[in-house]
């Protein structure tokens, strides 16, 4: 900095307003991309002739307007919280994870054996069992393509995608024969499993059930791993600089498998809560992989991002998404716009907030008065 | 039990793989383009569900197949207007922006199938098939070779002219350069952003058109219509270890693998259990060329990396 510009004399007398916006300049950024977002559905709701504010009241209503639109709010932001989570992890050491897809439903599909397997358990012990059964199946999930980026420089983008094909077509291998429900009817689904493996309903006259504990409890399981352990310091240092954590002596390796194992055991969790939280209490596989996930694989990663990759900000974000899904039915109620809306729009939020992250830096160092830098280069 | 191994039915079987094998091979053509130039595009995906509800609707509303798979065309081109203004001028991080795009398009054809169609109504697929007189008197080789629509053999047809494209002509040099070593191209005086950009559009047309051949071949639109083919295509870009002639020969294995599948099933010499598995066979196959290829042949250098002067 050899020469002060024009702009640093202004913040460097009296007032300085990059000062006072320093601690909102990364939050501007996101802020806009979802003000950007809802402008875009505001003018298809009223492409197809519906009033826009209208529409985003219902949606607001249905999402946020009493006890019960609350506890629908809470549910559908579970599985978003748990895969949201472990994508936090993951992509905090480096590793991107498309696989949250594959990890609920091989998450799901092993909770489903054991509770089959052990129904008489009692239900104190069952939840908390099929619960790790859940993250197991979900970890070996995430452990594969972990392990082969580790030691086999496999992208894990591409091995994540196919392990996601390989578990949906496992999913319809047991649903077709072994695990179908006896009976004339063939549809894809298990019968109903053990009422011992139920999630319990909270007090309080909702259909709020255990399962947000469990989401919340991984989240600050996820945050004090990332945040508060030896073992969290070195994946985030691996994702920082993978060459300089070696030469500093890490298992890179290890480091990378351990991340895609535990990504992959929040999402086989949000399997499990899908099954026994779930109304009907069984695995369906009728409809196909994207019906009894729900998306949530890749909707996590738009929770996670916009979480700033935190997973306590995550909850708060997955929070807010699973209220757009919430009130996405009120919506398409009361405007006649379907609620696939809401996905198109959770897709240009990802755009957003990824194509505006280079805006991000810069506003970030224009708040801390050292923009030039960058013109200068 | 044994109608299967007639000598009629596996060739039918033989030629419903190669048909399902063209949006595999289209989009999995561009998606090699795109990457050749260190772009990766996740997005495929929706780009191909828009490019298929484009050209079911069109198909619908006017009756013409063929204005359909041109409207396909055109939304595809359009995506990737938009995909490279993302990922080239905005810098985003390209993996994450394409399942961005994915969602859209997921969404947002749900939306409008629903809005504007509602229940399902059957379009009709293209005729042309200008070989198909060659068919009748060639017996079951020229029922294999002859009996597909004119878009068969342009897909097909692509695979020589996307490798000429990239190792004979000045564009694909350019395209190659971009790929590996962005900084030395620019240096050179080429335009990285604008090779980016053209790789990109071409990639995503591709990708349309594929989206309009499966909505042709199958003949209706639904909700996540592509089922997944659309990351398959990526994959198959890997398979083929980033060559016209490897991507062609994935897709055929994707497709074949799928035909015989199906008539296994129709012809019920396999239970639906087993159809699973033997669907799961690609995915699986795939993963283990993704070890080999990881180790023998390097992914383009620059992939994924955004571009910029002073870095």
């Amino acid at each position: 900095m050899l020469k002060m510009t024009d702009n640093q004399q202004r913040f460097s007398s009296g007032l300085d307003i990059g000062r006072l916006l320093r601690p909102f300049a990364g939050l501007a950024v996101p802020a806009g991309a979802v003000i950007a977002a809802l402008a875009v559905g505001a003018i298809l709701l009223g492409v197809f002739g519906a009033n826009p504010l209208t529409g985003y009241r219902e949606l607001f209503t249905g999402a946020f307007g009493g006890p019960d639109e609350l506890a629908a709010t809470a549910l559908k932001s579970i599985p978003l919280m748990l895969v949201g989570v472990g994508i936090c992890i993951a992509f905090r050491t480096g590793v991107i994870n498309i696989g949250g897809e594959g990890q609920i439903i091989m998450g799901a599909i092993l909770a489903t054996l054991v509770a089959l397997a052990l129904p008489d358990v009692p239900r104190p012990i069952l939840v908390p069992l099929v619960m790790i059964a859940g993250g197991i199946g979900g970890g070996i999930w995430g452990a594969i393509p972990g392990a082969l980026k580790a030691y086999s420089g496999v992208n894990e983008i591409l091995s994540t995608i196919m392990m996601n094909i390989i578990a949906g077509f496992f999913m319809s291998f047991l649903l077709e024969d072994w695990l179908i429900e006896p009976g004339a009817i063939r549809i894809q689904q298990t019968k109903r499993l053990s009422h011992n493996a139920d999630l319990p309903i909270l007090p309080g006259g909702t259909r709020l059930h255990l399962g947000i504990v469990v989401a919340l409890i991984v989240a600050i399981l996820g945050y004090l791993l990332l945040f508060r352990s030896s073992l969290g310091m070195r994946l985030r240092a691996v994702g920082h600089n993978p060459h300089a954590s070696r030469a500093a002596g890490m298992k890179v390796e290890l480091s990378i498998t351990q991340a895609l194992a535990f990504s992959g055991a929040c999402a086989g969790i949000a399997g499990a809560v899908l099954v026994f939280g779930s109304e009907s209490h069984r695995l369906i596989g009728e409809g196909g992989p994207l019906a009894f996930t729900q998306s949530a694989g890749f909707n996590g990663i738009v929770t996670a991002l916009f979480g700033g990759l935190h997973p306590l900000f995550t909850v708060l974000s997955s929070y807010l998404f699973g209220g757009m899904l919430a009130g996405g039915i009120s919506l398409q109620r009361a405007v006649q716009v379907p609620q696939a809306l809401v996905i198109a729009l959770n897709g240009v939020v990802v755009v957003f907030v990824v194509g505006s992250l280079k805006l991000r830096t810069r506003v970030q160092r224009w708040a801390e008065g050292d923009i030039q830098m960058e013109d200068r280069a | 039990m044994n109608d299967f191994f007639t000598v009629a039915i596996i060739t039918a079987t033989l030629a419903s793989g190669i048909r399902l094998a063209v949006p595999f091979l289209l989009a999995a053509l561009g998606e090699a383009v795109g990457q050749r130039a260190g772009v990766l595009n996740l997005g495929v995906e929706g780009v191909m569900l828009i490019g298929a509800f484009a050209a079911y609707y069109t198909a619908l509303e006017s009756g013409s197949a063929a204005f359909g798979l041109l409207m396909g065309l055109v939304v595809g081109m359009v995506m990737g207007l938009i995909y490279a203004f993302i990922t080239v001028v905005m810098h985003a991080e390209q993996g994450i922006s394409g399942i961005g795009i994915y969602l859209f398009g997921l969404g947002f054809t749900d939306l409008l199938f629903q809005k504007q169609v509602g229940t399902p109504r059957p379009i009709s697929g293209l005729q042309a098939k200008p070989f198909n007189w060659l068919a009748d008197d060639t017996g079951r080789a020229g029922e294999l070779l002859f009996s597909h629509t004119i878009l068969t053999y342009v897909a097909f047809l692509l695979v020589p002219v996307i490798y000429f494209l990239i190792t004979r002509t000045t564009f694909g040099l350019n395209v190659r350069a971009v790929g590996e070593n962005p900084q030395a191209a620019d240096t050179l005086g080429v335009s990285v952003n604008g090779i980016r950009t053209a790789a990109i559009v071409i990639g995503n047309t591709m990708a349309g058109l594929a989206g309009a051949a499966l909505a042709l071949e199958i003949g209706i639109f639904q909700q996540n219509l592509t089922a997944g083919r659309g990351f398959i295509a990526i994959a198959l870009v890997y398979f083929g270890a980033w060559r016209p002639v490897g991507v062609m020969a994935g897709s055929l294995l994707f497709g074949i693998v799928s035909s015989t599948v199906l008539q296994l099933q129709v012809q019920d010499v396999i239970s639906g259990s087993v159809a699973s598995i033997a669907n799961m066979a690609p995915a699986v196959l795939t993963v283990i060329v993704l070890v080999v290829v990881s180790r023998r042949i390097g992914q383009p250098a620059a992939l994924t990396r955004p571009f910029t002067r002073d870095s």
